[in-house]
């Protein structure tokens, strides 16, 4: 059972997403970031959703399990969306968005044929039926989601070097995806490494989901749509 | 083998993700200038040195604090201390990368001088309200 500790991260982490809203409404960013905030309003009732579940059937109840990870994947999902229209925003002048949602979508389908075929490959015939794989699939979908969607950030990035956008708010949006893009990838690849320490990495993942509602918070609220900043300045090798 | 292989792009990626976004942040305050009030208090009337961040910091717990601001005094910290981390291990083999962190600790302390002319104006604000009748 989660700690005292652990519930107050959750209900930060709740409370975050729904100040990523609540900020963008106020600062009439909603509807321009559309995806993301819808990502941040489904995050935040997936989090209600899974105390009402842990409260029903318990924390280390199947059902809680099976509840936790599908709407993991379903979260995930929509996180590659929230950055496929980062995409789509990046590119609006080069009118590239149609080509940016169809290769989203063909990238994502890939992915779910990829883990698929890793977790087919490692079950036996008998374990094939007993349905375990599928809560499998569901774990290695995200984690190579997770995975897919750190490269695409990095490639967000180095075009938003490329093409010298300058909108902070931006900016700001893409660089916090990506630190929490890896620290997910990272998180997930250890859990896959060493199941034995399963708790550890059970408690990190709430408090990096704390990350990527409290930047997006910060940059819907702090950062007017019209701050400006060069992006060169921001690359880790000189440009 | 795949997880080993994700696990090793992640921390490599985490690592250029969170440089660039500490810097984006210090970016933000950059463009600020500091009041001759802030650079006395501070003691940087004469320029910001690598290793002012700590004492700026210190100064800043003094002042009431701005939950607002919080979270991003916490992560430029965080980054100061990579960058002493950074300092005191690779830059020994590579000169550049001492002359890089030192440029970019200067950045840190200017940003916390930038936080603490904020928290000066709010604590004036709050006095100024309590002697209000």
């Amino acid at each position: 059972m989660p700690g005292p500790t652990q519930y107050i991260v959750w209900l930060v982490g709740a409370l975050l997403e729904a100040a990523v809203v609540v900020c963008a409404l106020r600062r009439n960013a909603f509807r321009q970031y559309i995806f993301l905030n819808v990502y941040m309003a489904s995050e935040f009732v997936a989090s209600a959703a899974r105390f009402e579940m842990m409260r029903h059937y318990g924390f280390l109840s199947l059902a809680y399990a099976y509840f936790y990870y599908y709407s993991d994947a379903l979260l995930t999902i929509l996180l590659f969306l929230a950055l496929s229209s980062l995409y789509s925003e990046v590119f609006r002048e080069l009118h590239a968005e149609r080509y940016v949602q169809m290769g989203s979508v063909v990238l994502l389908a890939a992915t779910a044929l990829f883990s698929f075929a890793v977790v087919h490959q490692s079950f036996t015939v008998a374990e094939q039926s007993s349905g375990k794989i599928f809560f499998h699939f569901v774990f290695e979908v995200s984690q190579n989601l997770y995975f897919v969607g750190l490269v695409l950030t990095y490639i967000l990035w180095a075009a938003i070097l490329k093409l010298r956008e300058t909108r902070t708010r931006l900016i700001q949006l893409v660089l916090s995806l990506g630190v929490y893009f890896s620290l997910y990838a990272a998180n997930y690849a250890l859990r896959n490494l060493y199941p034995s320490a399963e708790a550890i990495f059970t408690v990190l993942n709430p408090l990096i989901g704390c990350f990527l509602p409290f930047a997006w918070a910060y940059a819907f609220w702090k950062l007017p749509e019209e701050a400006r900043l060069a992006p060169a300045e921001l690359a880790v090798s000189p440009r | 083998m795949t997880a080993a292989f994700i696990l090793v792009c992640s921390i490599g990626f985490l690592l250029m993700f969170f440089v660039s976004y500490c810097r984006s942040l210090l970016a933000t305050s950059s463009t600020v200038a500091l009041t001759q009030e802030v650079r006395e208090v501070a003691g940087i009337a004469n320029g910001i040195s690598p290793d002012d961040f700590h004492r700026v910091v210190q100064l800043l717990q003094l002042c009431p604090d701005r939950p607002e601001e919080r979270g991003r005094v916490r992560t430029v910290s965080a980054y100061y201390g990579f960058l002493g981390f950074v300092r005191s291990t690779l830059a020994v083999a590579v000169p550049s990368l001492k002359a890089w962190t030192d440029r970019e600790r200067a950045q840190c302390g200017y940003f916390a001088a930038v936080a603490l002319g904020r928290r000066i104006a709010f604590s004036r604000d709050l006095l100024a309200q309590q002697m209000l009748p």
